[in-house]
This record gives structure tokens, sequence and C-alpha cells, in this order.
């Protein structure tokens, strides 16, 4: 007995130090790796511009995103005919500045992003575990819920969804991180299944680790690399799926700046002011773009045979 | 084989059930049907008759049975804007809609598909960068996006297109459209040319890694045989399943471009019912392209079997 606790000790020891150099290391490796991929690094540049654009909106902002210019609206950009330094994108039909109303639009966007990928990570990660670790009758009844959701049109159900419970950055938020928890489940099994074949899953269990053990400290440090790629492109895509409800009007309200908001008005206006719409599109593009650029490295550089292959 | 065939035609037929309660659930999300049928100005007599009228007063259970009774006989209620079966709606716009999901599949198979192959079997050469390209711009470029944009350029300042709608041409007793499919698809096929540039990349690069290519390389076989005979083909097994589960995703994305090109079909329908909260035709839309879809994968898997003879033998 004495001896199982000391060895016990002693392995979780082994273990913990092990962890520790290699998170350590890890970084330093993943920032020797990025600085060599320039797309990746490029790709998170941009996201972080962004993410900094709704950090720091009240200070960077020329306008007040909501104060009207009667005089001044539907004003075309600075380099075009009509416009001015003042509003150096243009304003909208209500003469408000179309450039403050991107950068604070971005928080929209950041704050339905990254909530919503976190309540879905989460959930996710919990009920994968379960259906991957437990297997059985639960793991099916777990599975072919999350295929029946992931086989339904995804954004159709979202607009119904968004009609019914109407308006409301909360609503968004909840919508995206309930609808999106499947896709995380998913993965998180397929994960798990792989993982509980290995070598030190198996020693963990032979040397009598109980099973939160071996779910909080070998499993799930090597499902974060997968989940969190995954994570990087469903927040990508939440931000489109967000806009694309604001443009339906089905996101936050009008009155508050979202890109999605901003696209519904500006396609009143295409044909005479199509400024309204260019930009704020742009800015979603921008967004994703970078996202996906950091994205694509990131699950080059947690596979290693991807690695391997690209010298 | 048929045993599989089969399990998958009732997995499908539990899929349309458990569809029947998401659809019916989700409009008592809120607890209370009615309220969200009604305008605010409605008096509380009003609400209350209508709650009688349509059966919202009766327990939830005998509501379910009596939906999914209905639903089976193709009954989803009126519509309260147009006063007609929900049913009769949607499937007068259905036509419209596959129309515009198929054109559009086939221009991202036509571009996606070719790209990939010329990608994926000349990397690193200035093809692959094309290809990896185009599988970038198709996830991040958003279609609500795109399609102004289409509209700006292509229809206003060169005026080769219509801005909207749907004009149509007779041909052996047929109304098939003409040019006005071209902006609404391209932009509807632009995300799913970038997923097939993607997959068929890979899936090329990862076939000509195969020995039996290599081997028929060594035989010294023509290069078009190779393609044809072995990598192509091949390649082709994982790209059946993706087809069928983009051409799901061609028809939820249709409800941003047909709203946006105001075409006339499923998409349309579930932007304007949702505009005028007339929640049984939301309802019997969700249910009908869920229907599509399911349709499709059962569809996918078909083929499948008949493409690849491992999943026969299995």
């Amino acid at each position: 007995m004495e001896e199982n606790t000391s060895n016990e000790r002693a392995t979780g020891l082994i273990v913990d130090e092990q962890a520790d150099r290699s998170i350590a290391a890890k970084l330093v490796y993943v920032a020797r790796l990025l600085w060599r991929d320039k797309a990746g690094l490029i790709g998170l540049v941009m996201f972080l511009a962004v993410v900094c654009a709704a950090a720091f909106s009240p200070w960077i902002t020329p306008h007040d995103p909501m104060q009207q210019d009667i005089q001044a609206s539907k004003q075309a950009p600075a380099w075009a005919e009509g416009g001015s330094t003042e509003y150096l994108l243009g304003t909208d039909s209500l003469g408000r500045d179309v450039l403050s109303r991107i950068i604070y639009g971005s928080r929209v966007s950041i704050t339905v992003g990254f909530l919503g990928v976190m309540m879905a990570f989460t959930l996710g990660m919990m009920i994968g575990l379960i259906s991957g670790y437990k297997g059985g009758q639960i793991d099916n009844i777990i599975m072919t819920m999350v295929n029946m959701v992931l086989s339904l049109p995804y954004l159709v159900f979202v607009v119904f969804v968004a009609a019914i419970l109407g308006n409301s950055l909360l609503n968004v938020i909840l919508i995206f991180g309930l609808t999106d928890i499947p896709i995380f489940v998913r993965v998180t099994r397929g994960e798990v299944l792989r993982l509980r074949e290995e070598g030190f899953i198996e020693a963990a269990q032979s040397i009598g680790q109980k099973t939160p053990v071996i779910i909080f400290k070998h499993i799930m440090p090597n499902l974060l690399g997968p989940l969190i790629t995954l994570a990087t492109f469903e927040m990508s895509a939440m931000i489109f799926y967000e806009a694309g409800l604001g443009f339906l009007g089905l996101s936050v309200p009008p009155s508050v700046p979202s890109w999605g908001n901003m696209l519904a008005m500006g396609r009143q206006y295409l044909t005479v002011y199509p400024w309204m719409s260019v930009y704020p599109g742009l800015a979603i593009v921008f967004t994703g773009f970078g996202m996906n650029l950091f994205g694509d490295w990131l699950r080059d550089a947690m596979d290693p045979r991807m690695r391997q292959k690209k010298k | 084989m048929l045993r599989y065939l089969l399990s998958r035609v009732m997995y499908s037929l539990a899929l349309l059930v458990g569809v029947l309660f998401i659809v019916f659930i989700l409009l008592h999300l809120t607890g209370d049907p009615v309220s969200l049928m009604v305008s605010r100005q409605a008096s509380p007599d009003e609400i209350e008759s209508l709650r009688q009228e349509l059966g919202f007063n009766r327990p939830i259970l005998v509501q379910f049975a009596d939906f999914v009774k209905g639903a089976v006989q193709g009954d989803f209620g009126n519509s309260f804007r147009y006063r007609v079966p929900a049913l009769e709606l949607v499937l007068q716009r259905i036509p419209a809609t596959v129309e515009l999901a198929t054109v559009a599949l086939l221009m991202a198979i036509l571009m996606g598909v070719t790209m990939g192959i010329l990608g994926g079997s000349n990397p690193n050469t200035i093809f692959d960068s094309i290809a990896r390209g185009l599988g970038l711009l198709g996830q991040t470029i958003p279609t609500f996006w795109l399609g102004l944009i289409m509209i700006l350029v292509f229809a206003l300042n060169l005026g080769w297109f219509p801005t909207y709608g749907r004009e149509t041409f007779q041909l052996f007793g047929l109304h098939l459209p003409d040019k006005s499919i071209i902006l609404p698809a391209f932009t509807l096929s632009l995300f799913t040319t970038g997923q097939l540039t993607r997959f068929t990349r890979s899936a090329v690069m990862e076939v000509m890694n195969e020995d039996y290519v290599t081997t028929a390389r060594s035989k010294g076989l023509h290069k078009t045989r190779i393609y044809l005979k072995y990598i192509l083909k091949n390649a082709a097994i994982p790209l059946i399943s993706i087809i069928g589960v983009q051409f799901s995703y061609l028809l939820s994305g249709s409800i941003y471009v047909e709203t946006i090109f105001a075409w006339p079909g499923l998409g349309n329908l579930l932007a304007e019912a949702v505009g005028t909260r007339d929640f049984f035709l939301v309802q019997a839309t969700a249910f009908f392209t869920s229907f599509v879809v399911i349709g499709l994968h059962l569809l996918t898997d078909f083929v499948y079997v008949l493409v690849d003879p491992r999943i026969r033998y299995k």
C-alpha cells in the first residue's frame, strides 16, 4: 500500500515535470514554427488587429458610431466625389460614420464568435469525453443525436430559432453556442477513441489511476490541439453566420452597429450609395481571411505528419 | 448490401420524425406560439380566440400528435399571409431552388474539381497556388456580400446581367431560366467551389503517392491512362460524399442568394415568412428543406455503394 502511493506520487511527479517542460518548450517551438510560416503569422496578425479594434473601439474611432449628422448623410468616402476627410469611409443614410461603425461592429462579431465558441467548446468537449470514454449505450444515444443535428440544413434552423427568440446579443450567442456543440462532440469523441487505444492510457489504467485523473491529466491535454484548431475555424464560421443573420435582420437589434446590420441597411442603397455595403463586407472578409490563414497553419502545425510533408 | 441500404432508409425515416419533432418544438420554444404570431396591438380577447382556433390551448402532447398526423397527410396549416395551405406554397417554390442549387453545383464542380486536379497533380506550381487561393477565397468571402458585389459590378456597372429576378425562355414546353440565373448561381457556388478545390486537391495528392500509381508509372503507362484509370477514379470516392453534403449547403445557402436576387425559391419564401412572422409557413419550409437534404444524403449513400466496392462487401 505504502509502496503503491509513493509509486503513484512518483509517476505523478514525472508526468508533471514533463508537462511543464513540454508546455514551455512547445510555446517556443510553436513561435518558431509561426515565424517560419509567414502565412500563419500574417493570419494571426490580421486576427489580432480585429481583436484590438474591438477592445479599443472608443479610443480609435474618429466619431461616435451612433451620432447622426443629417447634414452629412449619404456622404461618399474621402477619395470619391463629394467625400471629405471628416468621414473617411463615408456616412450611412442617417449620417453616421461608416468607419466608426465598422470598428464598433467588430465588438459584436468578436463577442459572438468568442463566447459562442467557448460555450460550444466546453460543453462539446464534456459530452464528447463522456461519449468516447464511456462508450456503450450513452455513446449510441449521444452520437445519434449529434449526427441527426449535423445532417439538418443548419442555416434554415438557425434562422428559424432566431426568428422565434427575437433580436438580442444574448440570444445570438446562445443560438450559436448551443447549435455548434455537435461538431465539438464529434471531434472530441473521435480523438478520445483514438487516444484510448494508446499505450500511455493503458499504462495509466494498469497502475490503477482513477478515471477522472486519466481524463483530466492524460486525455484532455491531448485534446486541446485538435479542439483549438477546430475552434479557430468555428469562430470564423460563427462570425460569418452572425453577420448573415444580421443581414436578414435577425441578429442584434438594428440600432446596434454590427457588420451584418450595416450590410442589411447598405443593401437598400446599393445602387446609389455602394460604400455603405462594400466596406462592412470587407471587414468580414478581412477577419475571415486572417482566421482561416491562421487556422490552416495551426492545423498543419498540430499534425506532425503534415509538418514533415511540408519539410 | 441490401441490408445496409435498408438500414439507411430506416435511419432516414427516423431522422424525418426527429425533424418533425424539432420543427414542432421550436415553435413552442418561448412557451406561447400565439404571441409570436399576432401583432402587438392585439387585445387579450383576440389572442385568446386565436389560441382556441389554432388549438394551442390543448395539452402539448395532443398538439404534437395532431401536428404529426397533419404533417403525414401533408397538412402544415394555412399560411397566415397568403391564406392557402403552407405546403402548397412550399411545393411551388421547390423547383426554382433546386434549379439554382443544381446550376451552382455544376459551376462549383467544373471550377473546383478542375482546379483541384490541376493543383493537386502539380504541387508547388502556379496551379497549386491558384487552387489554394481559390480554396481560401471560397471560405472567406461571405455569400451575402458577394451577391451585392456581383450586382454592383456585373449588373449595374457592366450591365451584362439583370440585377434581380428569374427570367425564363421556353424550350420543349419547359420554362428554363435565361442568363438571369448566372449571377445568383455563381454567388451561391463560390463557397462550394472552394471546398471542392480543397478536397479534390488533397485527394489527388494522396492518391498520387500511392504505390499503385508508382507501379503504373514504372510500367510506362500513358499519362492520360494513369490519370483516368488510377488517380481520378480513386480520388472521386471521397468527393462523392462531399458533393452530397455540399448540395445541402447550397440549399440552405440559397436563403441569402434568393433574398438578394429576388429568386422565387424556398430561401426567399423562408426569409419572407420569417419577416412576416408566418410561422406555419416557416415550419413547412424548414421541414421540406430538411426532407430534401435527408433524401440527398440517402441518395449519396446509394451512389457510394455503387462506386466503392469496399462498402459492398463489408
